[in-house]
């Protein structure tokens, strides 16, 4: 132990030693802090914010879409849902929290499998839907029962309702979840259960109707949990959309068309406001919100009078007899006939072997322009067809509208078809041949066109042959929609004096005694409707057919009978009002489709759908439903249908 | 029985007086610290943890003193029993320990609980202090007598491991080898263990754990896995560094309290101190810490008995490792193996180790002078 200076010698050195080695270390440490603290202070500083600052979106509430007069056509409705919020509620007792709501709410097994899962999923404090879209005493029953029911909440949310459900529904279409094609830009639609237009107005002004998303940006703890709100920017909510729909005259135009497969398109002539737009049958758009089950999906889709198509825009249809006033224009703008000039009419029609019908078997005998659109005589249209060309005769339509979407403010219309030689020769290869310019002289063959094509035809004829368009939307947001007055509309160029003789035929056609839709009179001092009847062969009636004793068009099965149609316009003198009618497989033009026309007519005017000049808007919109005219306009058609076709 | 062993001028006050108080008030303020990291970590309140600590503390205190003025001969007398009591602890940890948080470390002596590592690391020291205390300056190069010192070092270190306790282990190893190159054991022998260390590496990593596996490889890489094993240390880093200079200021750490530090009142304290005292409040600690572990050093060397200089040596070594460890660990230098920041984090196996040990390293202090014979007799010569 004499040795202990020595040893304590070494170990003076060596815990020196071991000192420093300790002293570079700690200032190893020192030196991290330093680099970490603050050469690097920034760069940990954003992360940390970035970790505990989320951005959440707010959903703005979506614009509503408005009648012309004001009245919701798609609105938010508050939506209560009922949440369970796990943490509230001891985990052992949620089975029995379960089966207490289960007494007030229904609940399916099937429900409460998903419930059970979604608890165990998530963290306890985020609230699972238990149920939607509860009902008010739903909604009461469950806040008295309060204290027995630990853990449940209403929540109030937004949700897209439809009143007049399938009355517009082609018309406003409806909103659905986003898909993803949808994904744009915008943020908010990737937010869980946000909706996107997916059809028909809802789609066009799905942008404006939308707005913009709010944020608010919020402090979170490591598991998600919102703790304080840091700043909140208020989005900009949809603007609403005011249509220049009528909705009070659509309510009644689907009573009118009850079971029938129809289209009824109702515009303004001055201005091009589609007042009216009925496609029948429709479907529900607050179905199509909620969710359809397969088997409802299934009903609608294989339903043979197709109510998911709006027949109004992408129905095409041969226009037939209605087809007669282009026809005519076109040889009167030729010169291949004057309006008096008559032709002979002895019930057919010879073009080399080929030998066309009158649909009045022994004929007119000599009939002039009046007459012949009067009567509807189809040899007279066959002999200007071949003398004016198809050409000329589609040149002619497509000014008023046809070959061509018209342009209104919906998605998913058709085209159309009036065919030419070019057309022929590039689509088919084949020349053109005279037959066909026959046949298209009476609106058959070729000739396709949409109810709305019709309308919009129907109107220029009326309005003197200005080029107005179809549009649906009145103004969006504060902004009316940007719109030439009557006056600037460029004319579309065809002569007055030629119109006058359509119109007087048109007129003709409902208020003469020969008239195919004479039965169709308004009788009303100051509001006469003209207008012009059709009617369109599905299928000719076969002679195997006609051995088993099927004569008449009733007789066959619904799918093969005729299509009825008529256009028309009110009051004769300055219109106000056009109108197409189109019933599938209806029977006759005369018989079905202008008594329609009629009533929905007289129903604008009762209605004064258009409205005396500015002070409409500010008009308390009619909500009662013309009750007692549908009844009269249902008994009314009912006896036409008892009279023998006058047929056209 | 402290009167036999006392020398008579060393009585109960005079011990008392000769104390080096100033480092017990050192001692205390790191303590204090803990309290107040403890508050802030609880949102400003001394449940759960602040108020069970300062209890802690006050008993370890009393423990430390007590434990301060026992006669050094004493513990070098039963410097062997204790190291054996301890790794018969260990050993029973092996069979009858619980598991706690993934692994083997505690028993229970009918009413606490103990983690025998945690008493192993102080005994290690003594029992290494006493071996190297008796051999004489001539003999600590011979092979023959490195033997038992590593045996003795060795024979823990595999039964922690095997808990399985990585951080403790290394420790353990750690502070036999600083005891050993304190005594005196040439650094070229070091210098091949640490090669033959190295070159057993591969094989060694085939016996980890594979969240033992996991930490070190989420430690050379930790950006490829950010939700994963690397969370805590990328959590660490992104609070550490958003404290800055100043830091947040006390209670305001925003990573802390929304949880996304893991651990906060234990391992990850220091990070929770960083963000919220900023760089100033971290080095301040540090400091508070190297002033310690300078007194460690200082009664050591002052020490006339080379047992009491190794234990104060070790002693002071283990409080470093601590330390530097967790420091390393929380800034990302090293990775992550649970060892927590001596005398802040929430812990009492933890705080009674520390506690114990500076009543040791206290003790050497104020038996500076005590003649010290081989086996723990009063020397006569």
């Amino acid at each position: 132990m004499n040795r202990d200076p020595d040893r304590h010698k070494l170990f003076t050195r060596r815990a020196a030693f071991l000192a420093g080695g300790q002293a570079i270390l700690m200032t190893a440490l020192a030196g991290r802090l330093y680099y970490l603290q603050v050469v690097e202070a920034d760069r940990y500083a954003t992360l940390a914010d970035e970790n505990r600052i989320n951005l959440r979106l707010l959903a703005p509430p979506r614009g509503r879409v408005l009648d012309r007069f004001g009245t919701p056509l798609a609105e938010n409705q508050q939506n209560y849902r009922l949440q369970l919020v796990p943490e509230d509620v001891k985990s052992s007792d949620i089975e029995q929290v379960l089966e207490h709501a289960r007494q007030i709410v229904t609940l399916t097994d099937s429900d409460l499998r998903r419930i059970i899962r979604e608890v165990r999923r998530n963290r306890a404090f985020v609230p699972i839907t238990l149920r939607e879209n509860l009902s008010w005493s739903e909604v009461a029953r469950i806040e008295i029962n309060a204290p027995d029911l630990p853990g449940l909440v209403i929540d109030v949310g937004r949700a897209r309702r439809y009143p007049y459900g399938p009355v517009v529904a082609h018309v406003l279409g409806y909103v659905a979840a986003v898909s993803e094609t949808d994904l744009d830009n915008d943020p908010l639609l990737k937010l869980p259960g946000f909706r996107v237009g997916r059809a028909g107005v809802e789609r066009v002004h799905d942008l404006e109707l939308r707005g913009t998303g709010g944020s608010s940006e919020v402090e979170v703890n490591a598991f998600g949990r919102m703790i304080r709100e840091l700043s909140r920017r208020e989005g900009q909510p949809g603007a609403d959309v005011m249509l220049t729909l009528d909705v009070g005259l659509q309510e009644y135009i689907v009573k009118r068309l009850g079971e029938e497969s129809a289209s009824v398109v109702v515009m303004d002539v001055l201005t091009g406001d589609v007042l009216a737009m009925v496609s029948n049958p429709a479907y529900d758009s607050n179905d199509f919100n909620r969710g359809l089950s397969t088997k409802e999906w299934q009903a609608l889709v294989s339903d043979q009078r197709t109510p998911l198509i709006n027949k109004s825009i992408a129905g095409v249809y041969s226009p037939g007899s209605t087809f007669k006033m282009i026809v005519l224009l076109a040889a009167l703008e030729k010169g291949v006939i004057s309006a008096d000039q008559k032709i002979h009419c002895c019930g057919d029609y010879e073009l080399g072997d080929a030998k066309f019908h009158c649909w009045k078997r022994h004929g007119h005998g000599f009939v002039n322009a009046r007459e012949a659109l009067t009567e509807s005589c189809d040899v007279y249209f066959y002999e200007i067809a071949k003398r004016t060309g198809i050409d000329r005769i589609a040149a002619m339509a497509r000014k008023f509208g046809l070959d061509a979407p018209t342009g209104i403010d919906l998605p998913g219309e058709k085209d159309g078809l009036i065919p030419t030689r070019d057309w022929k020769r590039a689509s088919r290869n084949e020349p053109w041949h005279q037959g066909e310019t026959v046949i298209a002289g009476i609106g058959q063959g070729y000739v396709l066109t949409t109810p709305v094509q019709l309308a919009l035809m129907t109107a220029r004829i009326a309005n003197g042959g200005r080029a107005i368009t179809p549009h649906l939307t009145r103004a969006v947001g504060e902004q009316a929609t940007q719109r030439l007055s009557p006056t600037e509309i460029p004319s579309i160029n065809v002569s007055p004096s030629h119109l006058a003789i359509v119109i007087d035929g048109m007129n003709r056609v409902v208020n003469h005694a020969t008239g195919t839709a004479r039965r169709s009179a308004t009788h009303i001092e100051g509001f006469p409707m003209a207008g012009k009847t059709g009617t369109v062969q599905v299928r000719r009636i076969t002679k195997a057919e006609r051995d088993q004793g099927v004569r008449k068009n009733e007789d066959l099965p619904w799918k093969f009978r005729d299509h009825a149609l008529f256009v028309g316009f009110a009051p004769v003198e300055n219109p106000r009002y056009a109108v197409s009618v189109v019933v599938e497989h209806g029977g006759g033009g005369s018989s079905t489709a202008a008594p329609i026309a009629r009533d929905v007519l007289m129903e604008a005017h009762r209605r004064n759908s258009v409205g005396p000049g500015a002070a409409i808007a500010e008009r308390a919109p009619s909500r009662k439903p013309a009750q007692g005219m549908a009844k009269d306009a249902t008994s009314a058609r009912q006896q036409t249908r008892t009279v023998p076709d006058v047929g056209d | 029985m402290r009167s036999t062993l006392s020398t008579p001028e060393l009585t109960l006050g005079r011990k008392l007086f000769t104390m080096n108080w100033f480092l017990v008030l050192l001692i205390t303020a790191v303590a204090s610290v803990g309290f107040a990291m403890l508050y802030s970590a609880a949102d400003g309140s001394t449940q759960p943890w602040a108020e069970r600590q300062m209890v802690r503390y006050g008993v370890a205190l009393g423990i430390m003193i007590v434990i301060a003025t026992i006669d050094v001969r004493l513990w070098l007398r039963y410097a062997y029993p204790l190291y054996f009591v301890a790794l018969a602890l260990l050993a029973a940890v092996e069979v009858a320990g619980y598991v706690g948080m993934g692994a083997q470390r505690w028993i229970s002596l009918g009413m606490i609980n103990i983690q025998p590592s945690e008493l192993m690391k102080i005994f290690l020291v003594l029992a290494l202090a006493r071996y190297y205390h008796a051999s004489a300056i001539e003999d600590i190069g011979s092979i023959s007598r490195l033997f038992v010192p590593l045996l003795l070092i060795a024979a823990p270190a595999v039964f922690i491991l095997r808990q399985p306790d990585l951080g403790t282990a290394i420790m353990v190893v750690m502070t036999g080898a600083a005891v050993l190159f304190l005594a005196g054991v040439r650094v070229w022998k070091f210098v091949l263990v640490g090669i033959a260390g190295l070159a057993a590496a591969p094989i060694a990593w085939q016996f980890l754990h594979e969240y033992q596996k996991k930490r070190v490889l989420t430690f050379l890489d930790p950006e490829t896995d950010p939700l994963g094993a690397s969370y805590h240390i990328i959590q660490s880093k992104i609070a550490l560094g958003s404290g800055g200079l100043m830091g947040k200021g006390f209670m305001q750490g925003p990573q802390s309290h929304l949880h996304f530090l893991p651990e906060m009142q234990t391992d990850f304290i220091f990070t929770m101190l960083a963000e919220e005292m900023g760089l100033v409040g971290a080095i301040g600690l540090l400091i508070l810490y190297i002033m310690i572990i300078a007194f460690g050093v200082y009664i050591a060397i002052r020490s006339r008995n080379q047992f009491g200089r190794l234990v104060a040596g070790g002693i002071t070594t283990t409080f470093f490792l601590y330390v530097f460890i967790n420091i390393a660990m929380v800034t990302g230098l090293i990775p992550v193996v649970g060892v927590p920041l001596p005398l802040v984090s929430y812990g009492g196996t933890v705080m009674m180790t520390l506690m114990i040990g500076f009543g040791l390293l206290i003790g050497v202090g104020v038996h500076r002078d005590v003649p010290v014979g081989r086996r723990g007799e009063a020397e006569g010569m």
